[in-house]
């Protein structure tokens, strides 16, 4: 269903992303894992359509982004690491822009926003502001976001970033229902059981460079668990650059 | 044109302002507060009677008959609050400043100003101590002493005991001089003004009160006066239509705020690119220029709405009216709003960062609004100043509103003000899609 063929992104000198290819196929959940820097989000940015690559291609369902980048854009739904909401407005009247900012009329806006809500348990507080809502509640509202529009591909940066157990566990709720409904994702995480319980199949980045491109079972198989595959492929030194 | 994204985008802006009850608050109320206070200040309705009277004081060390009249005549004068002091309360009170200027009659002031009115030498001084930021205020009491000093001076001359004695002395003085034709013929002159004068003083009596009593005639009331009177008429939109000055005071203040409107628009798109909405916008299939569009909009309804609700209040509670062309009112009003529109873009595009953004937008604009005459007329300004604000946007809608409102001018004065903001408006955009990084 996708498929990223030598895709590169610089920043001047420096190669943020460095000719990556892979493929994911519909209903398959893919978890792109890397320490900081490894370019994890700059793939995403590249992907969603947000950083125009320095080389490379993004193909979805055959449609080519460089060509039809609204098309493709359309059956994308991005869930970006940083909150993206407005937190003066309701929950409602922020799923009214994002989904008016694919096209949607009122009637099936207001359909979707409700289901939405409901996958992600916010049903009753739709017409709360979200400044009034727990940081796991805003997470939640957060991939509801991304949702309305029905896309075929689901990108989540980091989702689960700085909520408590509860939040997390209620998140990975909403993807695997997701999954169940045949939605495919893209998921970038820093914790290697998330993407243990939740991914097909992972890649590890580092550099730019994808290092492996394996099934979760192949890890374990292989390196007693995913993150002592991860470890021994990316070394233990620290990694304090800025996220890329 | 993706229609459904913009109105997407031009409703969020539109409930984010709403949302926001300090820019409502700043947006609306605080432009009506300071309008109301300026147009209070200027002159309010026009039909006030408490219009501001100028204080000034009145040191008489001379207690003549003169420098009380000339002190009479100025505490009668609207314009004027007098009060009698001494010198030295009266120098403090101008330099603590609670009077505008004082004027002390020295002694000796009645007796030698009717002997120099006709010898023209050893004229005294009358001394005007001046609060040095009250220039104006100085100017209109210079010019009101003037009238007064020259209508009671000349009064004794004609008709009083010290001017006969005067023109005796002045006489005296010829007689001793070599006789000239032109001599002989002031001779003439002071002979008639002394007869004048004894003619006067006879018709008054011994008491002074005239046999023709309070009407004047005959009195010592005989003396140089402005040989005209003036009627001076607003000339505002219609006749007997006085001024209101809340009408100018409203148009600067509402373009003020409206342009602190666009200074918060162009901040809020500043702050929404460092926020995750940014990427959630990215990601969407909308074009830059829908972006561009719907931003424009939602700035510019946001403008017309500040600019309804301060209008409305204007009319309703500060009795301003569109005496001219509402169609002309309107076309300024929309032009206002997209200038600012197209002004709040641009900052986005240029700015770098929220706060520095902010605080070089704000002085912008209080210059542009100063220079405009939005607080004080333009016309109080220096010639090279005054060629500069008829350069300035701001000063093109001032000029625009008053013509619609208490000028009372018809559409197509309007139209000249209303192409210039659009043509700035113009400007200003290309700017913004100009510089605009939509593409990271």
């Amino acid at each position: 269903m996708l498929q990223v063929d030598r895709l590169t992104k610089r920043y001047g000198e420096r190669v943020a992303v460095n000719a990556i290819s892979f493929n994911i196929a519909q209903g398959e959940t893919v978890g792109l894992l890397g320490p900081n820097g490894a370019g994890k989000t700059t793939a995403i940015s590249m992907i969603s359509g947000i950083s125009r690559p320095d080389g490379g291609e993004v193909r979805l369902g055959g449609m080519s982004l460089t060509e039809d980048a609204a098309a493709l854009k359309r059956r994308v739904g991005l869930v970006p690491q940083d909150l993206a909401l407005y937190e003066e407005l309701s929950a409602w009247a922020n799923l009214q822009l994002f989904g008016g900012l694919y096209g949607l009329g009122a009637a099936q806006l207001k359909s979707r926003a409700e289901a939405a809500l409901a996958l992600v348990g916010l049903a009753d507080r739709g017409a709360d502001r979200v400044k009034t809502f727990s940081g796991g509640m805003k997470r939640r509202l957060n991939i509801a976001g991304a949702l309305l529009h029905e896309p075929d591909l689901i990108l989540l940066d980091e989702p689960t970033v700085g909520v408590d157990p509860q939040s997390r566990n209620a998140i990975f709720d909403n993807l695997e229902e997701l999954k169940r409904r045949g939605k495919t994702l893209l998921y970038t995480t820093h914790y290697m059981e998330e993407a243990e319980r939740l991914c097909d199949r992972v890649l590890i980045l580092d550099h730019g460079q994808i290092l492996a491109d394996e099934t979760v079972a192949h890890f374990k198989e292989r390196y007693t668990n995913l993150e002592a595959a991860f470890m021994q492929l990316t070394g233990r030194g620290l990694r304090d650059g800025a996220e890329t | 044109m993706n229609g459904t994204a913009i109105g997407a985008l031009i409703r969020n802006d539109l409930r984010l302002y709403l949302a926001d009850r300090r820019a409502l608050i700043v947006g609306v109320l605080v432009p009506i507060l300071i309008a109301g206070f300026f147009g209070y200040v200027f002159g309010g309705t026009g039909r006030s009677e408490d219009q501001g009277k100028i204080p000034v004081a009145v040191v008489d060390e001379d207690r003549s008959e003169v420098s009380r009249a000339i002190t009479a005549d100025l505490s009668a004068d609207p314009l004027l609050q007098v009060s009698a002091l001494e010198r030295s309360a009266a120098r403090d009170q101008v330099k603590s400043g609670k009077q505008s200027a004082a004027a002390v009659f020295p002694r000796g002031f009645g007796e030698r100003t009717t002997r120099s009115l006709f010898s023209g030498v050893n004229k005294p001084q009358v001394e005007l101590l001046v609060d040095p930021s009250q220039t104006t205020s100085a100017r209109v009491i210079e010019g009101l002493l003037a009238q007064y000093s020259m209508k009671e001076i000349s009064k004794e001359a004609f008709s009083g005991a010290s001017g006969r004695k005067a023109i005796d002395g002045y006489l005296e003085q010829l007689d001793k001089l070599e006789q000239t034709p032109l001599r002989s013929d002031l001779r003439t002159l002071l002979n008639a003004a002394r007869k004048l004068n004894e003619q006067s003083s006879a018709d008054a009596g011994p008491d002074g009160t005239g046999a023709a009593g309070a009407d004047g005639g005959g009195q010592r009331n005989f003396g140089l006066s402005i040989p005209y009177t003036v009627a001076s008429t607003e000339v505002t939109a219609r006749d007997n239509t006085p001024y209101n000055s809340y009408s100018h005071s409203f148009a600067g203040m509402a373009v003020q705020f409206i342009l602190f409107a666009g200074i918060d628009a162009g901040v809020l798109l500043l702050l929404t690119r460092q926020r995750g909405i940014w990427q959630r916008l990215r990601s969407a299939p909308i074009t830059r220029g829908e972006f561009i569009v719907a931003r424009a909009l939602a700035t510019t309804l946001i403008g017309l709405f500040q600019m309804t609700a301060i209008y409305v209040v204007a009319i309703l509670v500060f009795k301003v009216r569109i005496e001219g062309s509402w169609p002309g009112f309107i076309a300024v009003v929309i032009s206002v709003c997209l200038l600012n529109a197209a002004f709040g873009l641009m900052l986005a595009t240029l700015g770098r960062n929220a706060s520095t953004t902010r605080g070089l937008a704000m002085m912008v604009t209080l210059l542009l609004v100063m220079i405009g005459g939005a607080w004080v007329p333009a016309f109080v300004f220096p010639r090279w100043l005054q060629n500069v604000s008829s350069y300035v946007p701001t000063r093109w809608a001032i000029d625009g509103l008053d013509g619609a409102t208490w000028r009372g001018l018809p559409f197509a004065a309007a139209l000249t003000p209303s192409l210039l903001l659009i043509g700035g408006a113009a400007a200003c955009l290309t700017v913004a899609i100009w510089r605009f990084r939509w593409e990271e």
